[in-house]
């Protein structure tokens, strides 16, 4: 089963943590992903949400806005991709993600397209 | 009302929910009615019995309870017809039993077999064992297995309709039959305390600890005569006593070569002892918990001499090794190789697992290949494995000891 593992992290708690640290721990955690298998693939960082552009396009009109899509704590920070036999093993790759300390890995099963 | 009332309290009621669920499940081989028949009664006695105290006869109270609250339930289901049966021979099981709640068989033994067998998915079977045997909740389950309460809970609403649609008896195996099926037990038992030792610092995985090891003691109380029940309850036991040493004093972790002697709970290493005694005098052959807790023996030997006995270990090792061809195994004899022949001759013997896609993942094993790496001065290798182990580790503190040392890798 394939998964994609978005990160949603507080910014300012991201910030208050030791830096050399945390990016020795997710430049381990990318190390542990790139070698997991071919299923899996190392995350892309985003900049911080306030930082994004909406747009919403309603009958014809376009709506573009400036910041975050959500206006929460947690915003969506980057995601990672694994494949793996349950969500056991899925939650044990959320919990190995250094971001997880500082937000939250939500866990989302990618529906596999059959072939026709 | 102290704790430890309460903890009695709860002990008391789950060992009577526990054989009331096995003797009613028994007849009809529905887990799910026999548990709503009691689950109420349960919740009750949680709530009342560390006020006023434990009833003489908890069986008795928790039946009477269990009969009260019956009577709106089978109501409610009896809209279903093909309930009726079932309800009118729970409700007639019910009464004959609290009459004499002293003569209740004791089944919890049947149901773990049921709740072991074969045709059950093999990651459910400690969790359901759990769930029948001690009335724990689906979310206290999913808490310490790390799996969200909604998917624990189909998932053993599921099992229990498995245990009765294919038929599976309750029944302890025939002499013959037994090893084999004991083992099934034994290994759900197992993986729940090993669930409870990993996930360490996490109070629901604590408990489910506790309550591995209270059913450890049950199977061996219910079959005397097994001696890998008596090894795994010594294995468990070993484990358990050396919980406070794997910490220090800032939460960091401890590598049991490192750990604080004086630390180790030297009761249950006695109580450990004496258990393994027992199980090596025994007929029969010697399994996989015996040899794995002679092990443990030997570590703890340090206790004494000083030294831990390597050589014994390396040897029990090799026989574990025979048994079980578990990679496992093999990559903790490596550990104790190291000891005796040196981290080269270690690393050398990895080689036969280094092709295993288990060990892709496997946290213990990058860490141990770094570790002996770095001891034969191999410093790149120690570097790359030592990284793909802290990306891999879930710990905070197994992660933190691993950067400390990946970082020595410099210093020198």
């Amino acid at each position: 089963m394939r998964y994609m593992m978005i990160i949603h992290h507080d910014h300012e708690a991201m910030a208050k943590a030791p830096q050399k640290e945390l990016w020795a721990e997710w430049a381990a955690f990318n190390e542990a992903l790139n070698k997991a298998g071919a299923g899996f693939s190392g995350g892309l960082r985003l900049t911080p949400g306030k930082e994004g552009t909406v747009v919403r396009n309603r009958a014809g009109k376009s709506d573009v806005l400036d910041g975050p899509y959500a206006d929460t704590r947690e915003q969506l920070a980057g995601y990672f991709f694994i494949d793996v036999d349950g969500i056991e093993q899925a939650v044990e790759w959320a919990n190995r993600c250094p971001s997880s300390k500082y937000g939250a890995i939500e866990i989302r099963p990618i529906v596999e397209q059959n072939a026709p | 009302m102290t704790s430890a009332a309460h903890r009695a309290a709860e002990r008391v009621a789950r060992d009577s929910y526990g054989r009331l669920v096995a003797f009613l499940a028994a007849r009809t081989r529905d887990v799910s009615g026999a548990e709503d028949a009691l689950a109420e009664a349960f919740a009750s006695a949680l709530k009342s019995w560390p006020e006023d105290g434990i009833p003489t006869n908890p069986d008795a109270w928790l039946l009477t309870v269990a009969r009260r609250r019956q009577t709106d339930a089978a109501r409610r289901r009896q809209t279903r017809t093909a309930g009726e049966v079932h309800i009118q021979l729970m409700t007639e099981e019910l009464e004959e039993a609290s009459a004499q709640p002293e003569a209740i068989p004791d089944r919890r033994l049947a149901l773990m077999f049921a709740c072991a067998h074969p045709d059950i998915e093999r990651g459910m079977r400690a969790p359901l064992i759990l769930q029948t045997i001690l009335g724990l909740s689906a979310i206290d389950i999913a808490a310490a297995f790390l799996i969200p309460p909604t998917t624990m809970g189909q998932r053993l609403v599921r099992a229990k309709a498995r245990i009765r649609e294919a038929g599976i008896p309750f029944a302890v195996p025939e002499r013959e039959d037994l090893a084999a099926r004991l083992d099934a037990v034994l290994e759900a038992i197992y993986a729940a305390y090993a669930k409870g030792w990993t996930e360490i610092g996490d109070t629901a995985a604590e408990r489910l600890a506790d309550e591995a090891i209270w059913l450890g003691r049950l199977v061996v109380s219910l079959l005397p005569d097994e001696a890998e029940a008596k090894g795994m309850l010594a294995l468990m036991l070993y484990a358990e006593a050396r919980r406070q040493a794997r910490r220090d004093a800032n939460g960091a972790y401890v590598p049991l070569n490192a750990q604080d002697v004086d630390l180790w709970d030297e009761a249950q290493i006695l109580a450990a002892e004496a258990l393994l005694h027992e199980a090596n005098r025994a007929a029969g052959s010697t399994g996989r918990y015996q040899i794995e807790a002679a092990i443990q023996s030997a570590h703890v030997a340090r206790r004494v001499s000083g030294r831990p006995n390597w050589d014994s270990v390396v040897a029990l090792y090799d026989v574990l090794l025979n048994l079980t061809h578990s990679p496992v195994a093999l990559l903790n004899r490596a550990a104790a190789l190291a000891e005796t022949d040196g981290p080269e001759a270690a690393l050398a013997s990895l080689d036969a697992i280094a092709d295993d896609r288990r060990m892709e993942n496997y946290q213990p094993y990058w860490a141990a290949r770094g570790h002996l790496a770095a001891r034969a001065g191999r410093k790149t290798e120690a570097h790359e494995a030592l990284t793909l182990a802290i990306g891999l580790a879930t710990d905070d503190a197994v992660r933190h000891y691993l950067i400390a040392q990946r970082a020595t890798l410099r210093d020198d």
